[in-house]
């Protein structure tokens, strides 16, 4: 029978499986120099214009450089530029590049790369997300062949970092159409590694680069895994088949505690460049009373938040930027602090009184909103219901509605119909707020959905970006924080912790504001 | 016979017209579009490169010509190219995911039929004894404890406690340089827990389903009669009964044709297995109409085919069906 001929083979290769000379056995021992990692999603385009991506752009982060790029301490440096100039008008920003970058393939780095990347964002044919920074470039030029000049119409301050954006070569993509070029799935770069192969769906390797200008990486080899599922990644970790990963406040905390573990592995904490908030939807008259705002703030107790959903793994925002960077204010002074007492008082004072039902009522109607989250995130569903609890003994009735991304964004944020939501924002390294508080930015689809309209925090946001001198900027910047803190056009609720783990095979990891994978080439293993 | 089987052919053809009009209403129905799953959020996309991208995927032109403009690639087998920002076509992102798919499912459905048919007889044939029930209470704890769980049982007992076997994956890593023997072997033992675990989980309804066929079958009159001229009862069970028994399940094999792309979406998260099953919910995320469409067409295809086959079979196993009116 052929069935029982086809289960012994099986029966006959599980054994074989246990045998100790298998290669998978032996594979173990000889992880050396080869670095592991794992990723929910897979990459989706290794040509970076044309990727939004996070897994996208952690390949390309290796294997492609920018002009500039942000150091541990999150401070601008050259990368590719060894050093730039910007005019004293502040329009224009010379960038003198380095001599002697080679292309993977080993052409060199010159000029003409930058010139093409400028031009390929910008062409309205390309269909790349990023093309919005280069819309303000005036003109740019490359002058001889290491040097590229950009000019803009006013002084713009978030450009420098902008062209941290990956350079891409010329010599491979000039003349092509970009988006059926066979570089988005075999990337040629300038970075520290340089692209081997990609299995779909299974993994991409990456090979150091020996060339690379700032001296080889020391692991020879980074593996890029992809396994969907957290629980899997976790178990992977343990059995030695990914060295790093990131984990769930509950792992950190319950499930990676143990002598041995702690001897197998380094764990990391640090603030994530994130932020969660509570937002509210200006147009409703209930939301226009800042009375009304400052007082569910007062209501909600931020740090039991942190410690139910996050337990305890993160801290409270106070506003729109990462503590610890440059541009964060520590301390805010009309910022609501915890106090259920202050947010009855304020509540009465813009004329609820207590109904039926513990419920507050004005003119009859109660005190009633939804708060509306997006479906998969946990987080985000428990912090509405432990805020819901809160808001519930000062007497505001609240409901949770739960929706699928695209649903919630089309039907609801879109067209404005909703009441609360909680949602949450990455930080990006460049303060400007343009984007997310500018007046002008209220229309379908633009950031500012909830309207928030405030012609001093226009001022202060546009002023902050037109220039180049940080102590100016970091000024407006502290101005706009007591501003947020005092209209609470949002409640910012907490930033969340970073909890990378790394086996403890790997050395020279440095900890730094910038996290942990800035000095990812210095690392080595014994 | 040849008649029967052009009219039942013909017949397909209105039944995917329709298939794939329904599909293409229903997924621009979902609210959301594929630009806006990729821009949504993002400080970097303003309107104009979101119409750009429009534009691009051919989104800005009215629905009926972007069925129109679908269906007519779709009569040159082109699947079109996928909204997601690789812009591949279609046919190799289904084509590099469709083999282990095929594979697993087919070896699955080998081990379901191989495992639950003799099941099925055994509780039939020793029907309300102890044996009946304890494999009742096997199959049945089978269909009824959910699949992930399970499997994430399983992956730490073998994969983390006891290191017997790889936790998800299809390869090891380093695999592309051993011979083809550890190779096979390789992806063996990678396969060994998703297919023991799927199968053990299907066990419940075909057994069941063959265990009250048999049932049936075996108080017909003609098993009465064998009996009683004194045939042994393994030639009654096996070559009498069984033959009649089986007829029934020829459906459900053709009802499981399609079900072989397709994967299931926790199953493959779950084991790190790149299948059908992540594809399409991922293409369904990002609202990948081609790749969505695309995949629907083949499986809608598979369908109609198994349903073909399956009636086909019926024919030549029936002559009842083959000389009736058809």
């Amino acid at each position: 029978m052929s069935l029982a001929r086809a289960v012994c083979f099986l029966l006959f290769l599980f054994l074989a499986a246990c045998g100790k000379d298998a290669p998978w056995n032996k594979a173990q021992s000889q992880g050396g120099a080869q670095f592991v990692t794992g990723s929910i999603g897979e990459p989706s385009n290794l040509i970076p214009i044309l990727a939004s991506d996070s897994s996208s752009s952690d390949i390309s982060g290796l294997v492609y450089n920018g002009l500039v790029r942000y150091d541990k301490n999150l401070k601008l440096e050259g990368d590719l530029a060894e050093s730039w100039e910007v005019s004293p008008d502040g329009l224009q920003i010379t960038f003198h590049l380095r001599r002697g970058v080679k292309w993977h393939d080993g052409h060199d780095f010159t000029s003409r790369d930058v010139l093409y990347t400028y031009r390929v964002t910008v062409d309205p044919k390309t269909p790349t997300a990023y093309a919005e920074d280069f819309k303000q470039v005036q003109s740019a030029q490359a002058p001889d062949t290491y040097t590229f000049r950009v000019t803009y119409a006013k002084p713009f301050a978030p450009a420098l970092a902008s062209w941290g954006m990956p350079i891409l070569p010329a010599h491979l993509l000039e003349g092509k159409d970009i988006t059926k070029s066979p570089l988005s799935r075999n990337p040629v770069g300038t970075g520290p590694y340089i692209f081997k192969e990609w299995v779909p769906g299974q993994r991409l390797v990456l090979e150091a680069n020996p060339k690379y200008w700032e001296g080889a990486p020391h692991l020879a080899r980074y593996v890029y895994r992809i396994i969907p599922d957290n629980s899997t990644m976790y178990m992977e970790l343990k059995a030695g088949g990914v060295d790093m990963m990131g984990l769930s406040p509950v792992q950190y905390q319950r499930q990676t505690t143990g002598k041995e573990f702690l001897e197998r592995f380094n764990k990391y904490r640090y603030p994530a460049s994130a932020y969660t908030y509570l937002g509210y939807n200006l147009r409703l008259p209930l939301f226009q009373d800042v009375r009304v705002r400052r007082a569910i703030t007062c209501a909600i107790n931020k740090e039991e938040i942190i410690q139910g959903v996050l337990l305890g793994m993160g801290q409270i925002a106070h506003g729109p930027y990462k503590p610890g960077t440059w541009a964060y204010k520590a301390k805010v002074d009309n910022d609501p602090a915890y106090d259920p007492a202050r947010a009855q008082a304020l509540l009465q004072e813009a004329g609820y009184r207590m109904g039926a039902g513990g419920i507050l009522e004005k003119d009859g109607k109660p005190l009633s909103f939804t708060i509306m989250t997006n479906q998969g995130n946990d987080q985000r569903l428990k912090c509405a219901q432990i805020i819901q609890m809160r808001l519930k003994k000062v007497g505001i009735d609240v409901k949770i509605r739960v929706m699928e991304w695209a649903s919630f964004l089309t039907n609801f944020i879109d067209k404005g119909k909703f009441e609360v939501v909680l949602m949450g924002w990455t930080i990006s390294q460049d303060p400007d707020l343009y984007d997310v508080w500018h007046s002008s930015k209220t229309g379908p689809k633009e950031l500012n959905f909830i309207h928030y309209l405030n012609p001093e925090l226009d001022r202060l946001i546009v002023e902050g970006r037109g220039t180049f001198d940080m102590a100016k900027r970091r000024d407006c910047y502290y101005q706009i924080q007591e501003i947020l803190a005092k209209d609470q056009p949002y409640t910012f609720l907490y930033v969340p912790d970073a909890l990378p783990v790394v086996t403890s095979r790997i050395k020279g990891i440095e900890p730094a504001p910038a996290g942990i994978m800035h000095n990812f080439i210095k690392w080595y293993v014994d | 016979m040849a008649n029967y089987l052009i009219k039942r052919i013909l017949m397909l053809i209105p039944l995917l017209l329709g298939i794939t009009l329904i599909t293409f209403t229903v997924i621009h129905l979902a609210p959301g579009e594929p630009v806006e799953m990729q821009t949504a959020m993002s400080p970097k996309a303003s309107a104009a490169s979101r119409a750009r991208l429009r534009e691009f995927y051919g989104l800005d032109k009215p629905l009926p010509v972007q069925y129109g403009m679908w269906l007519s690639n779709l009569s040159r087998l082109d699947f079109g190219r996928s909204f997601a920002p690789d812009n591949r076509p279609v046919l190799d992102k289904i084509k590099e995911r469709i083999p282990i798919t095929i594979s697993l499912n087919v070896i699955a459905l080998i081990l379901e039929f191989g495992l639950a048919l003799p099941i099925g007889i055994m509780a039939a044939v020793h029907r309300d004894t102890l044996l009946d029930r304890a494999i009742s209470v096997f199959v049945f704890v089978g269909f009824a404890v959910p699949t992930f769980w399970l499997a994430l049982l399983c992956m730490y007992l073998f994969g983390v406690k006891l290191a017997w076997l790889p936790i998800s994956g299809i390869h090891s890593l380093g695999s592309d340089q051993w011979s083809f023997f550890w190779r096979s072997a390789d992806l063996a033992r990678h396969l060994v827990l998703p297919i023991a675990i799927a199968t053990f989980g299907s066990l419940a309804g075909l057994s069941r389903y063959m265990r009250s066929t048999m049932i049936e079958v075996l108080s017909q009159d003609y098993i009465t009669t064998a009996r009683a001229k004194g045939v042994r009862e393994r030639v009654v069970i096996y070559r009498h009964a069984l033959k009649n028994a089986l007829l029934p399940v020829i459906t459900l094999l053709g009802f499981s044709l399609p079900a072989l792309i397709g994967g299931s979406v926790i199953f493959e998260t779950i084991f790190s297995i790149p299948g059908m099953g992540q594809l399409f919910y991922q293409g369904v995320m990002a609202r990948d109409y081609p790749l969505v469409m695309g995949i629907l067409v083949i499986g809608a295809c598979l369908t109609l085919i198994g349903n073909l086959l399956a009636d086909l079979c019926y024919a030549l196993a029936d002559p009842r069906i083959r000389h009736g009116r058809g």
